[in-house]
């Protein structure tokens, strides 16, 4: 049956030069939740042109890279990246989907958006329970001119396991020997210091709530919740405040190329105004699906997204793939999905 | 029962034409009977299916941790160490909370409705009071994050601290919070939520079991003069005390087991501080947080905590039988 | 005399106490009701009830939340409510004492207080990973489960209630067991097993929880229970922890939503109650 419809496909293919992948009106997706404002808007854009609803549910990294194992889903999304080694153990493959930037907020009286300045030692310091006080030589060092509290801090993190955090503890364990010692990175950590909020939501309204308060949220509930983001000192010695544009740098200064399977960490990037603690959300699907004709779908839905879809992600506080990225993770479909209908997608 | 019912059925002498009709009747006693049979013994095939993948799952965190999982502050992700004893802990204060505010306050509003209340208000406050359970959890979260933790951590927890908190023994429960600051999240921010949470549940089984006691054995009390309290406290709790521990357990379930009102509010951090006004954990919200991105030895610990809860919830309930037993053998020694 | 002063202190104590405790539990209902019709009820327009769930920035609804609730709700109680009014009929009336009857109540008991994350989870071994995809049958039967506890202690308390010299007069008129239940003993506790029921559906309605894992949610409409479905709990959920201020609004209106539907069962189901009697 599954032969014969793909005979059908391929037939098609090549009577028309187009996939008709006509059964399938409904495409399942589950993952991480950072991406989910996107992928809704995308995916309401597309069925409005397409007829085909892609419907994605938020249910956290972990759950989604769970799910497309046990195959509930055509496609699973994750925030972390799984190594070449663990996709190559199920058969899958991965591929960036869009950009975004996590950010260290505070709420100090009098302080305002990108006033405060921070270097590595001193975001790590404050995480790690070494600095508690607000007007703390080191930090006091990094911002003349600025009048500091003489205030506790109240460390403020996720309380769920997430994403967010295995970025924010990933660029810690880089940046901070100490940090990798004796906390280590992950989804979820064990903290030194703080009380967890749950969800971004939940760490930025504590945030907003105490007075004294430094958390990290993803880029977007920043903007919404008008948090206090904090500059960042990067990995060429420059303050540079969360943008689109420095997401951007971040992604455009890593070495993409030399990844497997895209596997790499955009954190502490190397560009001269590249935003230190920056990632990519990922797409997992199977290199030889059990139905073709699902997973094309999906991959259909991602190259019109990217074609089509780079405003809205920027009016979400996205960062699109750049252009060469995007022909890059193309291309891999390619050499890797076994698929008759791929070679059709990207044309 | 049923023995005094089958017996009566027996002693009546059935005339010689009802016995076909009879016999069909005793088949549809039969199949009645056996169906109901079949319906509660789905339900303990309903938890013997729960625990054993609770069971299942949780294994490789006991082989790995052996007891002390059970006692072990430590949850480290990344180390791959994990024990349960602040959530558990964390678990009890909490749900110990909501009952020691939640039990009274349902009392009084049940004792209200059912005896005080002139008789076109008992609707209304019956209704009221039950809405306060169609409120869904999430919101009690949302509204007790951005309303009540922030009202609470100006205005009642200064108070609790410059009073309670100079009490000697108590004192220490009740000191101003270092981590959670002016916050207002905090275990006993959660405990009074869950409260809220647990009241209709508990008034409205109070009312219903108080509404049932017949009039005659109270107004024979108001009769020989008794005051309302008397009557409430000598007659109608007496009579109604099974309905009564019932709505409280249904209450005290619920506190031990909610999730997402809880981990908005409790703060979320893993450790087990002395004051009732710092973060703490509950295991249920300790789930809720990790079980979406958890794999491997941390999703054993936490399906081991779910069975802990499961655990708990059942030394509860036993103690609360013996409890009920107790009540009843020392009532049927007042009576002889 | 003094001892009479005495009692009628208590008891104005204890009355006033109980008064008061009917108001916190008012003010905290006030409250609560306050900010969700300030946050909701602004939002609440046609558009609401037929449009669907829309992306951030966009104008929508929770059209296909609502009635994906409606069907998932409705499924569970329609499944829940029979196994839990039989189990508890058999507590009551056949099973008053005996080794068996008491592990069921226990059990129940400790069903009851089962954390609904666990139950989800449950579920979703049990079915979404056999059938291979999450399912609005999958939620059903999350909800469902939850459902058959409340019903059954509820059940089963009512019945006890009602008093023996009813049945016992049913019986001598030569009324089968059976017959007894069915027509004298749960028209007399109607009204108690009626609460129980309206209890559960009160509770399932606002569970996040158990559908997570199975129901998971659905950003356009359908009606097919055997995919994944929209809900209105997962959808203020995650529209609640969302940053876009229109998803928020959203969220409190569907929150609103919620508590007038359940609200509106209640008075429903009471108002039907007295006109039956």
């Amino acid at each position: 049956m599954t032969m014969f419809r793909m005979t059908l496909i391929a037939g098609a293919v090549l009577a028309a030069g187009a996939v008709q992948a006509a059964e399938v009106t409904t495409i399942n997706g589950a993952g991480a939740t950072f991406p989910y404002p996107i992928y809704a808007k995308w995916a309401e854009a597309y069925n409005k042109e397409t007829g085909v609803k892609l419907n994605y549910q938020s249910i956290g990294s972990g759950g989604g890279v769970k799910q497309i194992i046990a195959k509930t889903v055509d496609f699973g999304a994750s925030d972390d990246a799984l190594s070449p080694e663990k996709l190559a153990e199920h058969g899958m493959t991965q591929f960036p989907a869009v950009m975004g930037a996590v950010v260290p907020v505070v709420n100090l009286a009098g302080i305002e958006a990108n006033q405060l300045k921070m270097d590595q030692e001193v975001l790590a310091d404050i995480y790690l329970g070494k600095i508690t006080k607000w007007n703390d030589p080191k930090i006091a060092a990094l911002n003349p001119g600025v009048a500091l509290p003489d205030k506790l801090i109240s460390v403020v993190r996720r309380s769920d396991g997430s994403g967010t955090t295995a970025v924010f503890t990933n660029y810690l364990a880089k940046i901070s020997p100490e940090w990798k010692e004796k906390v280590g990175e992950g989804k979820a950590v064990n903290w030194p210091v703080g009380m967890g909020g749950k969800g971004n939501e939940g760490v930025a309204s504590y945030v907003k709530q105490i007075d004294g308060a430094i958390g990290y949220v993803e880029s977007a509930y920043a903007k919404q919740n008008k948090l206090a983001t904090v500059q960042m000192k990067n990995k060429a010695g420059n303050y540079v405040s969360v943008s689109s544009k420095s997401t951007a740098a971040a992604a455009a200064s890593a070495d993409w190329k030399g990844a497997t399977d895209f596997y790499l960490w955009l954190t502490d990037a190397p560009g001269a105004d590249a935003w230190p603690i920056a990632n990519q959300t990922n797409i997992l699907v199977y290199k030889e699906p059990n139905d073709c004709a699902r997973t094309e779908a999906v991959l259909k839905f991602f190259d019109w997204s990217w074609k089509h879809g780079a405003k809205m992600a920027e009016e979400l506080e996205y960062v699109p793939l750049p252009k060469e990225l995007v022909e890059q993770v193309e291309a891999s479909w390619k050499a890797n999905i076994k698929c008759e209908g791929v070679a059709a997608i990207i044309k | 029962m049923s023995n005094s019912i089958e017996s009566a059925i027996n002693e009546v002498d059935i005339p010689m034409p009802m016995e076909r009709s009879s016999r069909r009747f005793a088949l549809g006693d039969l199949a009645f009977r056996w169906t109901a049979l079949f319906f509660a013994f789905l339900v303990l095939l309903l938890l013997a299916g729960i625990i054993f993948m609770l069971v299942q799952g949780a294994m490789p965190a006991f082989k790995a941790f052996g007891l002390d999982f059970l006692t072990n502050e430590t949850w480290n992700p990344v180390k791959d160490e994990y024990g349960a004893w602040a959530p558990m802990m964390g678990t009890l204060i909490a749900a110990l909370i909501a009952m020691i505010i939640g039990l009274p306050l349902s009392f009084g509003i049940a004792i209200f409705i059912t005896e005080m209340a002139p008789q076109w208000l008992k609707r209304p406050v019956g209704t009221a009071i039950e809405l306060l359970a169609a409120v869904p959890s999430i919101i009690y979260g949302m509204w007790g994050l951005f309303f009540f933790a922030p009202f609470f951590a100006k205005n009642i927890q200064p108070v609790l601290v410059a009073t309670l908190g100079n009490v000697p023994l108590i004192g220490a429960l009740f000191q101003m919070p270092l981590v959670g600051g002016a916050s207002g999240v905090s275990v006993l921010t959660a405990g009074i939520i869950l409260a809220l949470m647990i009241v209709p549940f508990m008034a409205s089984v109070m009312r219903d079991v108080f509404d049932i006691v017949p009039s005659v054995l109270k107004e024979s009390a108001y009769g020989i003069g008794a005051t309302t309290w008397e009557v409430v406290w000598n007659v109608v709790l007496p009579y109604t005390k099974a309905g009564v521990v019932g709505g409280v357990m249904l209450g005290l379930g619920r506190a031990l087991g909610e999730t997402m009102a809880v981990t908005f509010v409790i703060g979320n951090a893993t450790v087990l501080a002395t004051s009732l006004l710092e973060p703490g954990n509950t295991i249920a919200a300790k789930l809720a947080n990790e079980f979406n991105e958890a794999d491997g030895l941390q999703m054993d610990s936490l399906v081991a905590m779910g069975l802990i809860l499961f655990v708990i919830t059942f030394i509860v309930l036993i103690l609360s039988k013996l409890m009920l037993m107790r009540l009843a053998a020392t009532q049927e020694g007042r009576k002889t | 005399m003094e001892l009479y002063t005495r009692r009628r202190l208590i008891n104005r104590i204890n009355m006033t106490a109980s008064v008061l405790t009917t108001l916190v539990g008012l003010f905290f209902l006030a409250w609560i009701l306050t900010v969700l019709v300030m946050k909701g009820v602004s939002v609440i327009n046609w558009d609401l009830f037929t449009q669907m769930t829309p992306p951030p920035g966009g104008q929508g609804g929770i059209a296909n939340a609502l009635i994906g609730s409606l069907m998932l709700t409705l499924a569970a109680v329609v499944i829940g409510t029979p196994i839990g009014i039989l189990a508890g009929t058999y507590l009551a009336e056949y099973g008053k004492r005996g080794a068996f009857p008491e592990i069921v109540r226990t059990i129940n008991d400790v069903l009851l207080s089962a954390p609904s994350i666990i139950i989800g989870v449950f579920v979703y071994e049990l079915i979404v990973i056999r059938q291979g995809h999450y399912s609005g049958w999958a939620g059903a039967v999350a909800l469902a489960i939850i459902v058959i506890p409340v019903v059954l202690r509820t059940t089963e308390n009512m019945l006890k209630l009602v008093p023996t010299p009813m049945r016992e007069a049913a019986a001598a008129l030569g009324a089968p067991q059976w017959m007894v239940i069915m027509q004298v003993v749960y028209k007399a506790a109607l009204a108690g097993m009626v609460t129980g029921v309206i209890l559960a559906t009160a509770r399932i309605t606002g569970e996040t929880a158990p559908l997570l894992f199975t129901a998971l949610n659905n950003q356009f409409w359908t009606l097919n229970m055997n995919e994944p479905i929209a809900n209105l709990p997962v959808v203020i959920f995650q529209f609640a922890m969302s940053p876009y201020d229109d998803w928020r609004e959203l969220a409190w209106a569907a929150a609103l939503l919620i508590t007038v539907l359940v609200l509106g069962m209640n008075i429903l189901a009471r108002s039907l109650l007295r006109g039956h009697k």
